[in-house]
């Protein structure tokens, strides 16, 4: 069991979210970054699909009752963990991207992202165990379902932590993070025609500045307008994480994982599968650049990152190996 | 990697999509689902007149798009499911202290009276025709076009689950508390999405709906 003492706004618990219901119209949800968090897993022997916690506000101070290991991926938070044995008080800054053990009673605090706003993610060894909702522990949090009943966490929540299936990595070794390049691959969208030329012309070339108002169901830009060549109603139709969608205002917005299932409004552009885990990292304003590809180059750039993922996999488990 | 089928000439038709046209969206989005391992498919969504199919990116899409291509001509209408979901409905007086805070509002804008909506409303038969928005959100078909009422310019910021609401020419019930920006005209106390259950939408694409006033909060 883990305790939360304090917790900032929007700390929920995660996995790879909730594939396979939009008909239903429920949403993908899950960790904005789902590449940290698969870091995060192998790093603690954990299955992929484990669940986590997904942190973008501090602090987060949690409590665990028993022994384990931690691991911190996404982005950098300033990260502490106190322990007390017998009459000392003992305090070590916790590394992102390694296995850290934690003994029963010590406290783990997360003070200050690098980035503000960005996300950081605390994985434990046998993950967050909340109830499976629809194949999965991810919260939705518009709908009120999934993760700890359903909402973000608070103060005296108390996390059930599931079996440990699997060796975490040894001390001595790290895994680092992706770095996000703040360019967004994307195709053509389904609505691409319905633009002026202007506009096509416009997307890729300039520089789009986050707004306040982004959070997990999308990121709202902000820069020249895109106009449409005529006004035009569409009908409501499924929507996917990664539509960039643009209102009567003619400012887009990136779909995120919260994002509802059916939209109307015209769809400019779709950001590539592998690149939408970088929208976790791209806080208020930070700007961001759209760069159009076509289906081949986004085939094999999840190809790339699938080939990263399974060389890391790869590597862990040689170094896991060599611990015996 | 995504793929939407809208051909252009029906995508550019106004509201209302005809049930002619959403009946082949039924059929065609069940067999793509019925072939979903065959076309490595994650997720098959029925829009309003159109459907989402997005497939695993690994795959190539000549064979899936060749086969919607073929399919859609071709494709027999799915006929309705016919069940018919009764949704018990606690109307508001008009008051707006009560379970229909716009009523007022749509009756100033239609010219009704509040009994004439509530007839208009509960004596017509509506088709699901897809779910979207909310988990077991139904877009509903069949608004008597006197009761159009436009959304709200500023959407409230909680709209209690239950909420039977009219926006637009559309008319549909919120299954969660959320911020919505439809006129509430009544409320049920029916459950619409409840993950637990082995069906947990209660609505489904292809049934029929009716209001049916009283008792519903």
């Amino acid at each position: 069991m883990i305790e939360v003492l304090r917790c900032g706004a929007m700390t929920s618990v995660q996995d790879l979210g909730r594939p396979g219901y939009r008909h239903l119209g429920v949403g993908h949800a899950g960790a904005m970054d789902c590449i940290a968090v698969r870091q995060a897993n192998m790093i603690l022997g954990n299955d992929p699909a484990a669940a986590v916690l997904e942190v973008s506000v501090a602090p987060l101070v949690l409590r665990f009752a028993e022994d384990t290991h931690v691991a911190l991926t996404g982005t950098d938070f300033t990260a502490s963990l106190s322990s007390t044995s017998g009459e000392h008080a003992q305090d070590v800054s916790v590394l992102p991207g390694h296995a850290t053990p934690v003994r029963a009673g010590s406290i783990l605090t997360l003070s200050r992202p690098t980035i503000p706003g960005a996300h950081c993610y605390v994985a434990v060894a046998g993950g967050i165990d909340v109830p499976l909702v629809l194949g999965s522990r991810s919260t939705d949090l518009s709908a009120g379902f999934g993760g700890l009943a359903g909402r973000t966490l608070a103060a005296g929540d108390q996390l059930p932590v599931g079996a440990v299936t699997g060796r975490c990595i040894s001390s001595r070794h790290g895994v680092r993070s992706i770095r996000p390049i703040h360019i967004l691959r994307a195709l053509p969208g389904p609505d691409w025609d319905l633009f002026t030329a202007e506009a096509q012309d416009r997307l890729p070339k300039q520089p789009w500045r986050i707004r306040h108002q982004s959070n997990r169901m999308g990121l709202r830009l902000h820069g020249s307008s895109l106009p449409l060549r005529q006004p035009v109603e569409l009908l409501s139709s499924g929507v996917m994480p990664g539509d960039v969608q643009v209102p009567p205002d003619g400012l887009p917005i990136v779909l995120a994982n919260d994002a509802q299932t059916t939209g109307g409004y015209p769809r400019i552009a779709s950001v590539i599968e592998a690149d939408i885990w970088q929208l976790a990292h791209m806080p208020p304003s930070t700007s961001v650049f759209f760069r159009l590809v076509n289906r081949e180059e986004a085939a094999a750039a999840m190809a790339q990152l699938q080939q990263y993922l399974t060389r890391l996999a790869l590597t862990i488990a040689t170094d896991v190996a060599g611990e015996d | 990697m995504l793929f939407t089928f809208a051909p252009q000439e029906e995508r550019a038709q106004p509201m209302p999509v005809p049930l002619s046209v959403q009946q082949r969206v039924w059929a065609l989005s069940e067999w793509l689902t019925e072939h979903r391992e065959e076309f490595r498919l994650r997720e098959v969504v029925p829009g309003m007149g159109n459907l989402l199919v997005v497939a695993n990116p690994a795959s190539s899409l000549a064979p899936l798009t060749d086969a919607v291509l073929a399919q859609w001509p071709t494709v027999q209408p799915r006929p309705e499911s016919g069940r018919t979901v009764e949704i018990p409905v606690q109307y508001g007086s008009g008051s707006g202290e009560d379970e229909g805070p716009d009523m007022a509002l749509v009756a100033a804008h239609t010219g009704l009276s509040v009994a004439e909506i509530i007839r208009r409303h509960s004596e017509t038969t509506y088709q699901a025709y897809c779910l979207g928005f909310q988990p077991g959100f139904g877009y509903l078909a069949g608004l008597d076009p006197s009761l159009a009422t436009p959304r709200r310019d500023t959407p409230r910021v909680r709209t209690p689950s239950g909420s039977v609401a009219i926006g637009g020419n559309q008319t549909g019930i919120y299954p969660s508390t959320g911020p919505g920006g439809w006129q509430i005209i009544g409320r049920t106390s029916l459950v619409l999405f409840d993950p637990s259950r082995d069906s947990p939408s209660l609505l489904q694409p292809g049934d029929s709906v009716r209001f049916v006033p009283g008792g519903g909060a």
